[in-house]
């Protein structure tokens, strides 16, 4: 069905395009933007978007479907609503499923998951760097590509062995993949579950420095520096991780880096009384992390805003805090976080964050969407920048309801997702698909 | 010494659980010590009997082994004429059977007015308030803390010193894993005392200073004017890494022995929560020394226990 | 009752007390805490200078025996007996005799010390409005009151002064 997007404030960094103005869609595509559009046809659907911020969709490169499986956590239809709803438009799915996305069969079946189970959004799988995830043997990465892996990462099985990770680097490289790195020395985490520091301390639990990130950033730079090959660093969280990634990109390292709103949002003192909704992956840090974060994502060093949507089911979390899974859920509070913690302060603005979570995404992995140019796939996010409303778990579209943000107060609203050109989503509709 | 308690005033405690000496107040930890040193009279009757808890059921629920904790929440239970009931989980059945929250469900649907919960993971006590509706006393969680056994501590501590504030205080151990240490740590600076944590590098959390600790590698210098020495048993089911060389380097660096005891004052006392190591954090001549109180934090350990499960249950239907 | 009262009252039970049991020769006195303690140490004073013999005293804590946890909660003292009541004819010793709630605790409380000869009961105030079958041997005034009033009696040992007030809630 055909939409005209009327009255938004259209933001497409893409373009460097800040104004008010009509958007056409037809056939799932933007064929026209401007102030005061007519429509062609009646059968086209209006769509009033007065007072509202209409971007690109959200492409978010880390989420973790569960899917194949773990579908007690996650699975593609709740995965992808609870996308719709955050307005997100694409997802890289991270290979740590089971069995993992080693194998041409798996990239195939996460796809066809998509097209059966999903609601449009687009689902982009992201393979293993090695088989079965044990970072002993490459996995068949051209093959792999070929069946529409668009990126290879060890996320969850950081690669250790630096002769192993050159020659991933190397293979990856042949196969023009971006290599995304979850960037954590073992050895210093070893048996760890939040930051290490006077909060861990107090509390008993065994930290993980934030010297391990930062050392295995500096180790995935410098193997990339000299292999040659582009990786992304995902999920960085101290501040030692944004300064080796701001010498590796000045000393002309292909790489570019992420962060997720939880790690400007919230530091380790969340952990206390033992939430295990506030335990991931790297773990939450400390308030001068905060603010390295926010100054990398400032200055370029970090170019992209991810979800690391980690969702995991409610037995699981009411477990011991050390014997708790890492991970929360993110797909349904990544816009709001962002508007709160880095727009509302004034750290980055409206087009800064949009562009780190649109045309930053897409160019990092050379994907045709994130931006409203004509003849582009028609994946629009239309939210309210400033409407305040309190998140509650129980409410989220996600399987799992694992987030830290329960009860917490959030600053602007998705309104409607568009993904070529349908409605997925609309905050007054309940049904995931809008006819 | 006990302080004048008028006896029909309604004293208190602020909280439904007792999960560490961190979050309560100097006012509440004596509270519990006054009451504790009252009830040592008890402990000397003939018959050691009161019928202050007749009625409530004390659970013991251990997930970890430990015969002394145990009996002496059973024997202060007892004397108060609590009923006891007492579950030990293997810890290593914990991981695929029954969690935390069902055992908890289910001994609570039996009826327990106070779980005493003993458990390898720091916290757990913690996660259990969300699912009980009676009362939580940690008897010792992972290494986050022993509470018990820092009132113990500090009660003995009080009875041979006098007041606690001002005493220079010297704990000397595996400091990063020890619950004991943690509490200990949280009492003694809540009533005023100087707290030196000495142990090598490896066992010290680095950043307790900001609390007021002071951290020494060298133990002769951390026993340099103590009034109390506390020693902490080396722990070795604890040590999952490589912290320590040897036994043998450890019991030369940080155990305690004559020679080295003689740079704290002259009247100072040495303590150690037990079980001991003979030859390891303490010589054979300290642990058989006058100057040792252990036994006395053992007759302690019953008192304060007796106190803690009157204040929490004594003032409830 | 001000402090000559409270003095001629304790000296009139110290006589009755010897009076009832031919002399002091088996007597313990045991106060009641907080002020029971006190009366018993000044009614044993007493008794010294009548009969020329010294009276063990002590303090019994009953705390531990009440009733009553539900509505109050009291902080336990030391019983403080060093001697044997077994046999002995112990005079307990209390402030103000009311529902004798405190006196059940107390008989409860001397029974796991021993087995008395006979427990006999001197308080300075009866206010009356029982609610056990409870009353006393020995009585320093009876003070007919409301329920709705208290009585307060304040010792020098605690309190830095004798005196005995009904006060209106």
């Amino acid at each position: 069905m055909d939409l005209l997007i009327k009255n938004g404030r259209v933001i497409d960094p893409s373009q460097n395009l800040d104004t008010t103005a009509d958007v056409l869609i037809e056939n799932g595509r933007v064929t026209a933007m401007g102030s005061e559009l007519r429509n062609p046809q009646s059968a086209i659907r209006n769509l009033d978007a007065s007072g509202c911020i209409v971007a690109p969709g959200l492409i978010d490169l880390h989420v973790h479907l569960r899917t194949p499986g773990q579908e007690y956590k996650e699975d593609t239809q709740t995965g992808t609503t609870a996308a719709a709803r955050g307005g997100v438009t694409t997802v890289c799915v991270m290979p740590n499923t089971a069995p993992p996305i080693d194998r041409r069969s798996v990239v195939e079946d996460i796809l066809q998951r998509a097209r059966t189970e999903g609601n449009g959004v687009h689902v982009l799988p992201v393979a293993s760097v090695s088989i079965e995830a044990k970072n002993l043997q490459l996995s068949e990465m051209a093959e792999l590509k070929a069946a529409g892996a668009v990126a290879v990462s060890d996320d969850a099985f950081p690669m250790q062995d630096a002769g192993f990770m050159r020659r991933a680097f190397q293979y990856a490289k042949t196969c023009d993949l971006v290599t995304m790195l979850h960037c954590e020395d073992t050895a210093l985490t070893h048996g760890g579950c939040m930051n290490e520091g006077i909060v861990s301390n107090e509390l008993g639990l065994r930290g993980m420095p934030r010297l391990a990130e930062e050392l295995a950033v500096f180790k995935a730079c410098a193997v990339a520096r000299e292999v040659g090959n582009r990786i992304h660093i995902l999920h960085n969280t101290t501040k030692g991780a944004v300064e080796q990634i701001r010498r590796a990109k000045n000393d002309g390292v292909q790489v570019t880096a992420e962060v997720c709103p939880h790690h400007f949002a919230l530091t380790d003192e969340a952990c206390r009384g033992y939430n295990t909704n506030a335990k991931m992956n790297p773990p939450l840090r400390l308030q001068e992390d905060m603010e390295a974060l926010i100054e990398g994502l400032k200055d370029g060093t970090i170019d992209a805003i991810t979800t690391d949507h980690a969702p995991h089911a409610a037995h699981e979390k009411e477990r011991e805090f050390a014997l708790a899974p890492f991970g929360i859920v993110g797909l349904e509070t990544l816009l709001p976080l962002c508007l709160q913690y880095l727009v509302e302060p004034g750290h980055l603005t409206l087009t800064q964050v949009i562009e780190k979570m649109t045309a930053a995404p897409a160019r990092i992995l050379g994907l045709p969407y994130g931006t409203l140019q004509n003849g582009a796939p028609a994946d629009i996010v239309i939210f309210k920048p400033k409407a305040q409303w309190t998140l509650h778990a129980e409410d989220l579209a996600s399987k799992s309801k694992n987030t830290p943000f329960d009860g917490v107060s959030m600053t602007g609203q998705v309104e409607a997702t568009i993904i070529e050109g349908k409605l997925v989503h609309h905050k007054d509709t309940k049904n995931t698909e809008i006819s | 010494m006990p302080l004048c308690l008028c006896g029909d005033i309604p004293l208190k405690l602020q909280r439904k659980h007792i999960l560490g000496l961190q979050e309560m107040s100097a006012e509440e930890i004596n509270l519990v010590l006054d009451t504790a040193a009252n009830f040592k009279e008890v402990l000397a009757r003939p018959i050691r009997k009161v019928p202050a808890l007749r009625g409530k059921t004390v659970c013991t629920l251990f997930f970890e082994p430990s015969t002394r904790t145990r009996a002496s929440f059973e024997m202060a239970a007892k004397i108060l004429s609590a009923d006891t009931s007492s579950l030990t989980v293997a810890a290593s059945s914990v991981t695929k059977g029954e969690t935390l929250k069902d055992t908890v469900l289910t001994m609570q649907a039996m009826g327990v007015d106070c779980f005493v919960i003993r458990h390898p993971q720091s916290g757990a006590p913690e996660m259990a308030t969300r699912y009980v509706r009676g009362h939580i006393l940690n008897a010792g969680d992972g290494c986050h803390e022993h509470p018990t056994q820092g009132l113990l501590d500090l009660l003995t501590i009080r009875e041979a010193k006098g007041p606690i504030e001002n005493l220079r205080v010297t704990i000397i151990g595996d400091l990063l894993h020890s619950r004991v240490a943690r509490s200990d740590f949280w009492g003694l600076q809540k009533l005023g005392a100087k707290v030196t944590l000495c142990g090598p590098d490896t066992l010290l959390p680095p950043e307790f200073d900001k609390y007021g600790a002071c951290l020494k590698t060298n133990c002769d210098a951390a026993i340099e004017g103590a009034d109390v020495v506390m020693l902490l048993r080396l722990q070795n089911e604890r040590m999952d890494g490589i912290y320590l060389p040897s036994v043998r380097e450890y019991a030369a660096l940080y155990g305690m022995n004559a020679r080295r005891l003689k740079r704290a004052k002259p009247d100072a006392i040495v303590m150690h929560p037990g079980p001991i190591n003979r030859g390891v954090e303490i010589s054979n001549e300290v642990a058989d020394g006058e100057r040792n109180v252990i036994l006395e934090q053992v007759t302690n350990g019953v008192a304060v226990r007796m106190a803690l499960l009157y204040l929490l249950l004594g003032g409830e239907e | 009752m001000d402090e000559a009262d409270i003095t001629r009252a304790l000296k009139r039970i110290a006589h009755e007390i010897v009076e009832r049991n031919r002399g002091a020769r088996d007597l313990v006195i045991v106060g009641v805490p907080t002020r029971g303690v006190p009366l018993a140490e000044r009614i044993a004073t007493q008794i010294s200078q009548i009969e020329n013999y010294h009276t063990p005293t002590g303090a019994l804590d009953v705390t531990l025996y009440r009733d009553d946890y539900g509505t109050r909660q009291a902080i336990p003292q030391s019983t403080k007996i060093n001697f044997s009541i077994t046999g002995k004819t112990v005079v307990l010793v209390d402030d103000v005799l009311f529902t004798g709630r405190t006196v059940r605790s107390a008989l409860n409380a001397l029974n796991d010390l021993g087995r008395p000869a006979a427990v006999q009961l001197a308080v300075l105030i009866d206010r009356g409005h029982r609610e056990l079958p409870i009353r006393a041997d020995f009585v320093g005034k009876n003070v007919p009151t409301a329920r709705n009033e208290n009585v307060t009696v304040r010792v020098k040992e605690t309190d830095r002064e004798d005196i005995v007030r009904v006060e209106k809630l």
